[in-house]
């Protein structure tokens, strides 16, 4: 009975410390640390995200710089792709097509026999091999969140602390700009990129960026127009601080909490609707790939191939799911209200007792 | 308040108006809509170019053909609407093409959006009661893996596997006996979760669950019942049983004795009254015969709530009535499935009875039967449904239980437990409620923006919705209807953001809209 006593005790104090901690003078940054790397399912998210980047650059390699097409070597006559191209440890690349080995391009591998063969997520028709095209996908997929992520961010706290700190006219142009973003249909602007522009995947990723902030402008301005009136400001401002650095010095660390969890739940939507658009038609086209574009580009041939359909599909539920849980993870971790206390009651608990009782006696 | 009604919407039409033109400008830009025509090699072809130069303006540059479709447009706002033609629909008037869609989308996600919210604030707000237990977790890991789910992906999966597999399953559907006590199994865990409590609590909800979950299978393949589905008398006053459990749970509770009986008692009214209503549907036919049904169902209720209520009549009347309704509903169901074998002999074997492509099947629209129709309608909604709903109800999941804890943690819920209300009636009368009202203004903005249409749902599944509409415009470069569409989910957007604040104002004495 002391035992469990004990235990219960030290983890209760290992809750509570955490939160002393704070009054001890420990930074934000540490603190967001902590409590992040306990939630556990955050962290298993971060290592997997981690893992699948690596894999999918170190795989098939890279092109930096270039137009990214697709040009023919006047030398050996094979398709080569414009731009420095990095090699990578795959011994096949995502443009060229090989000799069909299974019927119909079927994956060779066998995960009952612990094999991956030569083509692990099989062939198209043509013999391209679909693990190459998946892993640059992938690559290209993630490029799109991240630049999405970046510039959405970037203009929807700008726009948000500019409309929440100046208020008045200047806030409510800012908002009905806001507005007229909103309700830009995503599908008209990338169809006038996949015609005009070729839609490839930066000019995407730019777009939607350009487009995706403003949720993330909303919850910024909320912010800043409860945090301007609070005394910290009139402090500043008493102190002769200028307006640009009220507003980053003094206000902008108050809302990082609120900036990073919103950031990487757009990251995470961001990946379904480039899918989706590329799904379409209307974002990343041919000769560019995409995770969204190779499900679009096979979309006929499922009933017959279904493999050209599982594994792409597959990369971005787990793209979408980490990030998501990476996500959830930064919230607990920013927001202290939604502290996890552990359980005193319920059955396992009520099973642990009833073993424990047993054994005293 | 009229006069914030009032600037809101003025602002939003310059808002409206603004984007229009940006709109406009940019799909002018994304191609030439007569590409195809300039290609062909049909010797009338100039003749079609000039006329359709002359019937959209194409000579006009885009800058000022935008201030001549306004013109038309304007028209709208003293009841001549001039959209223009649409020249992929066979050049019939946007307005006409506008209102069909509108109506095939509207019956495409109406259903799915009731079902999501009321499966995704009833499952969010369990998993918030048991927070932390190994069924929160086990919703919530599953609303997180429903919530990164690219929906063509879904709905692309569950055209060819789900269909096809499930096809096959109906057509000599016996459940296997292992499939069979994992079903029971699994539905165990989940009431044993939602039940929670300590060990013999649990150990007996797990037990009465598996007992009651493997009866119903026993029945179901005993009966062959998935092949011929049938509700009958005893199930019509079985199902009115467990809606008026449900609806006692929560409004009135089950300490008032009277109460109890009334609205159970609508069970034995819904036996008593089914074979009237046969003869009712028989006289009555239309889509009047349903909701007459429904209305008398609802009234015989909330009659016998008035009537012998006593002191509590309003509340006994009011869960009354629900519980009537509900079983109107199941009434209806019970009559469209005695048709069910005449629908069965009547769709091409082939495809079996899970259709995946389209509103309807051809051979039942030339039988004329209101029953038959909607049997075959929602034979092509179950799918689009299930999509639509894989994705939705984890959003709603997600929030209603971020709105119940928040609820739960109030200090009133803590007064009202110290007063020494019992648990059902703390979280029913005194937090969900409250935990509700977030939800309810997020509702009307979901519903006004379903109507832009689940644009990759339908593309999907063959569905001529808005969303085919929309995309289908973009490809043609058939600006007029792209415009139409844009014009009718902004303004839809408009309304439902307008009726949210108001609602949320309604609802809560606390916020004032000025």
């Amino acid at each position: 009975m002391a035992k469990k006593r004990e235990t219960n005790e030290t983890q209760l104090n290992r809750e509570i410390t955490i939160e002393q901690r704070e009054t001890e003078g420990l930074s934000l940054g540490t603190i967001v640390r902590r409590r992040f790397f306990r939630h556990k399912a955050a962290v298993v998210s971060l290592v997997v995200l981690t893992m699948v980047t690596v894999l999918a650059f170190t795989s098939v390699g890279t092109v930096v710089g270039g137009s990214g097409l697709l040009v023919t070597d006047p030398e050996t006559r094979r398709l080569t792709i414009d731009g420095f191209r990095i090699e990578g440890w795959w011994p096949y690349n995502w443009y060229e097509n090989y000799d069909v080995l299974n019927q119909g391009g079927q994956p060779t591998m066998d995960l009952a026999n612990f094999t991956i063969g030569e083509h692990p997520f099989g062939q198209d028709t043509l013999g391209k091999d679909i693990f190459a095209r998946v892993m640059r996908g992938i690559q290209q997929s993630l490029i799109v969140v991240l630049i999405v992520g970046v510039l959405s961010t970037v203009i929807g706290v700008t726009v948000g602390a500019i409309a929440g700190f100046f208020r008045g006219r200047i806030d409510s142009f800012l908002m009905r700009a806001t507005d007229v973003v909103i309700i830009l249909p995503l599908l008209v602007v990338g169809a006038v990129l996949s015609r005009n522009f070729g839609g490839d995947a930066v000019s995407l990723a730019i777009l939607l960026g350009a487009l995706a902030w403003t949720g993330l402008a909303r919850l910024v301005r909320a912010e800043f127009l409860a945090l301007r009136e609070r005394e910290f400001v009139d402090a500043a401002r008493v102190a002769g601080a200028s307006n640009f650095r009220i507003i980053f010095k003094h206000i902008m660390p108050n809302t990082i909490g609120v900036i990073v969890v919103n950031a990487t739940l757009l990251m995470a939507a961001a990946i379904l609707i480039e899918t989706s658009l590329s799904f379409l038609g209307f974002g990343i086209v041919a000769p560019d790939i995409s995770l969204g574009q190779i499900i679009s580009e096979y979309n006929e041939a499922f009933k017959t191939r279904p493999w050209l359909f599982w594994y792409p599909g597959l990369f971005i539920v787990i793209i979408a799911l980490t990030i998501n849980f990476i996500g959830d993870g930064l919230r607990d971790a920013f927001d202290p209200r939604q502290r996890r206390l552990p359980r005193t009651d319920g059955a396992i608990n009520d099973l642990k007792k009833l073993i424990r009782n047993r054994k005293a006696n | 308040m009229l006069s914030f009604v009032a600037r809101r919407i003025a602002a939003t039409l310059l808002v409206l108006l603004v984007a229009s033109f940006i709109v406009y400008q940019l799909t002018a830009m994304s191609g030439d809509p007569l590409l195809e025509l300039r290609a062909s090699r049909d010797p009338n072809v100039q003749a079609r170019i000039d006329y359709l130069t002359q019937a959209l303006n194409l000579d006009v540059p885009p800058f000022f053909r935008y201030f001549l479709w306004l013109g038309g447009a304007a028209g709208c706002l003293v009841g001549s609407c001039n959209l223009g033609l649409s020249v992929s629909r066979g050049e019939i008037p946007v307005t006409e093409a506008l209102s069909g869609a509108v109506a095939s989308t509207v019956q495409l996600v109406a259903l799915a959006t009731i079902l999501s919210i009321i499966v995704g604030v009833a499952v969010g707000m369990t998993t918030a009661l048991r927070q932390y237990s190994g069924y929160d977790y086990t919703v919530t890991f599953f609303a997180f893996i429903f919530y990164s789910l690219p929906i063509f992906w879904v709905a692309v999966l569950l055209k060819e596997f789900g269909a096809i597999q499930f096809n096959r399953f109906l057509a000599e559907p016996v459940i296997p006996t292992t499939t069979a006590i994992l079903i029971a199994l699994v539905l165990a865990a989940v009431v044993t979760g939602i039940v929670g409590g300590g060990l013999k609590t649990r150990v007996r909800a797990f037990v009465g669950a598996l007992a009651l979950s493997g009866l119903l299978i026993l029945f179901l393949n005993l009966t062959q019942w998935l092949k011929y589905p049938s509700i009958g008398t005893v199930g019509v006053v079985l199902l009115t049983l467990l809606a008026a459990g449900v609806v006692l749970l929560l409004s009135i509770g089950f300490g008032i004795r009277r109460g109890v009986i009334i609205v159970t008692g609508m069970a034995a009214v819904a036996g008593a009254l089914w074979l009237p209503g046969q003869y009712f549907f028989l006289y009555v036919p239309g889509a009047a015969g349903i909701f007459g049904w429904i209305a008398i169902m609802t009234l015989a209720g909330i009659a016998l709530g008035l009537l012998f209520g006593g002191d509590g009549r309003k509340e006994i009347a009011r869960a009354a009535g629900f519980t009537g309704f509900l079983s109107g509903i199941i009434m209806v169901i019970d009559e469209a499935l005695q048709y069910w074998s005449q629908y069965v002999s009547l769709i091409p074997i082939k495809s079996g009875f899970i259709s995946t492509i389209g509103a309807t099947t051809p051979t039942i629209k030339r039988e004329g039967n209101m029953w038959l129709d909607l049997l075959d309608s929602y034979a092509h909604l179950i799918l689009p449904t299930a999509a639509l709903m894989i994705i939705s109800v984890a959003g709603y999941t997600r929030y209603s239980r971020a709105s119940l804890l928040e609820v739960m943690n109030q200090d009133y819920v803590r007064t009202a437990r110290a007063k020494g209300l019992n648990e059902r009636t703390v979280v029913v009368r005194h937090a969900m409620r409250n935990a509700l009202l977030p939800i309810a203004t997020i509702i009307p903005v979901d519903i006004t923006g379903l109507i832009g249409g689940a644009v990759i749902t339908e593309q999907v599944f063959a569905w001529n919705g808005m969303g085919s509409l929309f995309v289908r415009g973009l490809n043609a470069v058939d600006v007029n209807l792209v415009m139409g569409y844009v014009m009718v989910v902004g303004l839809m957007a408009v309304i439902g953001n307008v009726i949210a604040d108001l609602l949320y104002s309604a609802l809560d004495p606390r916020i004032r809209i000025s």
